[in-house]
């Protein structure tokens, strides 16, 4: 809590754009796909950003830029106030354990062969010099901070649900300590009970360690419940960028209200009026 | 008469650690002309109990089950041959993953003819026109032209409009729809949703709607069955299941919404639900 | 909040890794047993290997011992045989069953042998194969094409008439042979594996390309690897067989299975069984590690598995 002077602005995006080029064939030209296309916006520190959209939108391709996992095509990339040489190799290790990320699918960003306490202490063991013993001490101290306990340390993650897999890929990507965590639908693929934990468990970790969060989702009750500033984008563009009040009461762009319009509604006033509804369609 | 009348369903497979009871006693019944939708999360045997009564479980499974039938018949005991005749025609079924449904070697026309050349023997052309019939009902512009078309050819929300084109084609008096929207965009969900509503109403056939999203339940339903860990823990027509929920299990299942948040975390099902399956003093 | 540990999905109980270990040991089993092939090629194999290792115990002659006096003896069993020779004598008055008996040193020799030595070129470098693609992939793949292009024992025959006959020689070129089987597969469960998210989750972490390489995708490469190891191992023991029948491999008086056959191609008319003996060897053999690559296909292929 300490940084909070240096500067509030905790990642700052420029025009950031990625293309990807289809290869051609013998007789077909040369394809260029405009995945994302020229996308700015700031975040402050200890503040949570939701980017929404259906697939295809660009939202995850975005993601990995900022996880530095493909290089943005243009833009700039600005990072606690340092900007980012993205270009591969010159990446400096600080720069990388600034940013992780968590994968939607517990299933498979964790490695099926590797024990839960090898997972944890791999960061540790390829950046850092402590010996053996204290990365054990720090991966089981991780382990009860995501409401898991030393008991796991040694088990492998099959012998784990949905939920607590990504319990421990949240603490993975926090072991290096890191300041902005890239959310990637970290609970799409969980049940509703087991998704409900998470975001809590995401919300006391934020409080905790000051995190900022990328939260990328498609579902726009989580996003309400969770987002500070919600971005929306559509083929690649952001179309409607403001606080979470601002676009949830406002929306001003029309794919933002179809969004809304489709959201499928629990309550139980839409309920009871939709019941009505087909009463007297039957009875006509 | 029920449409679907089962009693006491039980579903159990083999696994290396003895046998693994997927549905336990379950019993429900479908009417013509209502959707059931039945919600649980993933394990709560949700699935396992339509696939039983399609009979398409593997060998291994064990299923017992006191009465099985479907319009006053018996159709746990009854032949491949006769199973085949029922499957396809009165019953018919959509899946989750609709380009998968489809077999990509051929074109959705071809396979569409198929179902009806099997069940109910057509000629070329009587079979071509109800096919642009069935294609021009569930909403896929230019049907003509669709029909020589390949499932990759084809968008995620246009397969699954092929795929209930085809389950409607013989005008099945039974419709199981398994999670028929998961893997769809909100938008895209919005629209099938719709479609199938609409075609429910207009065939008044029954409609089984199998589902983990409370939302898509709110949107279809006019009775909920509620499964969790392969019992039924609660049925009730779907406005009272919102209004007043009966059992445990359900009441934490609303309050883990994330739209039903109050204060800065989520419900959690552990406040109200310990996890045993213990179904609420309710019958159908 | 601390409500967090009480997931009600269901948590694993605790275990210590030694129970660990023998609940997997036990699923692993139940998998394999399901396929009733696959338990008697165990037996039989398991047989085969203690036969060979116990062979001086077990053979009731040397396998170089010439009985002068009972050349060419039919089995025990038909007129003219000797209980003393079970399975008859061959036409310098060996005994073929002491003979067979100590072939199974061979074949198990040559077995482990070849597949070590193809499993292990064969990993590596269809690891960088699949872990860097491009022009060297191009290359390899191209190369490991040309292999595969000729028929296998026609080029191990050539690789032998370059290197000279002789067992060695002769396992070199069979696991030269094998080897492409190998880079393939693992190319390509390393191309589907580099792609998930857990690698590039390691990536993220700062591992590097060896790293990466050998301790987070190969180890998710092994299932198909050790099914494919098992034929392989059938298939050297059947190619080194013929090369010892061409007179390409182990060389007389080796009681190596193929050699006994190519010494006693001209009796196959007047003495069946001189050549029967050694082909249901042979067979029996290359027939229970088929059934047991079938069966660890079974159990290892996390497809089938998941419930």
């Amino acid at each position: 809590m300490t940084e909070i002077k240096k500067s509030n602005t905790m990642l700052e995006v420029r025009d950031i754009k990625r293309d990807y080029e289809l290869p051609g064939g013998l007789f077909k030209p040369k394809k260029i796909i405009h995945a994302v296309k020229g996308v700015s916006f700031s975040l402050e520190r200890g503040k949570t950003l939701a980017i929404v959209g259906e697939s295809g939108c660009g939202k995850s391709t975005l993601a990995r830029m900022l996880t530095f996992i493909d290089e943005p095509t243009s833009g700039d990339l600005i990072i606690d106030g340092e900007k980012t040489d993205t270009r591969p190799g010159h990446l400096t290790p600080e720069m990388r354990q600034k940013v992780q990320i968590v994968f939607q699918n517990p299933y498979g960003s964790l490695n099926p062969r590797q024990k839960i306490g090898d997972v944890l202490g791999e960061p540790l063991l390829i950046n850092t010099k402590i010996s053996a013993a204290e990365r054990r001490e720090r991966a089981n101290e991780m382990l009860v901070k995501v409401g898991l306990g030393p008991e796991h340390y040694n088990r492998y993650p099959h012998m784990f649900s949905g939920g607590q897999r990504q319990r421990i890929a949240i603490a993975r990507a926090l072991m290096m300590n890191p300041k902005l965590l890239v959310l990637d639908e970290p609970v799409s693929a969980l049940d509703l009970s087991v998704q409900a934990q998470v975001l809590n468990l995401l919300a006391d970790l934020q409080d905790e360690f000051g995190l900022t969060y990328v939260f990328i989702s498609h579902d726009l009750s989580v996003v309400r419940y969770i987002a500070d500033e919600v971005m929306v984008m559509y083929f690649g563009e952001a179309v409607e960028y403001g606080t979470r009040d601002e676009v949830f009461s406002d929306p001003k762009h029309e794919y933002t209200r179809s969004l809304f319009a489709a959201t499928p509604r629990a309550d139980v006033e839409s309920i009871r009026a939709r019941v009505a509804r087909k009463k007297a369609a039957s009875a006509a | 008469m029920a449409l679907l009348q089962i009693d006491n369903l039980t579903v159990e497979f083999e696994t290396a650690s003895g046998w693994f009871r997927a549905v336990d006693g379950v019993s429900m019944s479908v009417n013509s002309g209502e959707v059931l939708a039945i919600v649980g999360e993933s394990g709560s045997g949700k699935s396992v109990a339509m696939l039983a009564v399609m009979g398409l479980l593997p060998w291994t499974a064990k299923i017992t089950a006191d009465r099985m039938l479907f319009e006053g018949r018996d159709i746990q005991n009854i032949g491949a041959s006769e199973r085949r005749k029922l499957i396809g025609k009165d019953i018919a079924m959509i899946f989750q993953e609709p380009i998968a449904s489809l077999n990509p070697c051929f074109t959705v026309g071809f396979q569409i003819e198929e179902v009806l050349r099997i069940h109910l023997g057509l000629d070329k052309k009587a079979r071509r026109e109800r096919a642009i019939e069935l294609f021009r009902q569930v909403g896929l512009p230019n049907p003509e032209e669709r029909l020589n078309h390949f499932p990759h050819q084809m968008s995620g929300g246009q397969c699954q409009r092929v795929m209930i084109a085809i389950a409607i084609a013989c005008d099945p008096k039974l419709l199981i729809a398994d999670e028929p929207t998961t893997a769809l965009d909100v938008t895209i969900q919005k629209q099938i949703l719709d479609l199938l509503m609409s075609l429910q109403a207009k065939n008044g056939m029954g409609l089984i709607m199998i589902t983990h999203d409370m939302g898509v339940v709110a949107e279809t339903a006019d009775r909920v069955v509620v499964q969790y860990k392969g019992k039924k823990m609660e049925e009730a027509d779907v406005l009272s299941l919102f209004e007043n929920p009966k059992s445990n299990y359900t009441k934490a299942l609303l309050a883990a919404l994330p739209e039903n948040a109050t204060g800065d975390r989520l419900t959690t099902v552990s406040q109200y639900f310990d996890g045993t399956p213990e179904p609420a003093g309710t019958s159908a | 909040m601390a409500d967090t540990i009480t997931d009600i999905d269901n948590s694993p109980e605790a275990l210590s890794s030694a129970a660990l270990r023998r609940k997997m040991l036990r699923e692993f089993w139940f998998y394999f047993s399901e396929n009733r092939g696959a338990v008697i090629g165990l037996y039989v194999f398991v047989a085969l290997v203690l036969i060979a290792i116990f062979a001086p115990l077990v053979a009731p002659h040397s396998p170089f011992e010439q009985y002068r006096d009972a050349v060419l003896l039919p089995p025990a069993w038909l007129e003219g045989g000797n209980i003393s020779y079970l399975l008859g004598t061959d036409p310098v008055g060996r005994d073929i069953l002491s003979r067979l008996i100590y072939g199974a040193q061979y074949s198990l020799f040559i077995g482990v042998f070849v597949t070590t030595l193809s499993l292990t070129s064969g990993i590596l470098i269809g690891v960088i194969a699949g872990y860097y693609r491009g022009w060297l992939d191009t290359a390899i793949m191209r190369l490991m094409d040309i292999i595969l292009a000729f028929p296998s024992l026609l080029l191990a025959l050539v690789l032998v008439a370059i290197l000279g006959p002789g067992l060695i020689n002769g396992m070199i070129a069979i696991a030269l042979v094998l080897q492409p089987h190998f880079v393939r597969l693992t190319r390509a469960a390393v191309m589907t594996e580099k792609t998930r998210d857990y690698v590039t989750a390691s990536r993220l972490a700062g591992a590097g390309p060896l790293r990466l390489m050998f301790r987070t995708i190969l180890p998710n490469c092994t299932a198909p690897l050790i099914v494919q190891a098992t034929l392989s191992f059938s298939n050297a023991i059947l190619d080194a067989a013929a090369l010892g029948f061409l007179g390409m491999g182990a060389q007389p008086p080796a009681p190596e299975w193929g050699t006994m056959l190519a010494e006693a191609r001209e009796f196959i008319l007047r003495a069946w069984w001189v050549v029967t003996f050694p082909g249901l060897a042979i067979l029996i053999t290359v027939l229970a590690i088929n059934l047991m690559g079938d069966g660890l296909r079974d159990a290892l292929d996390p497809k089938l598995k998941r419930s």
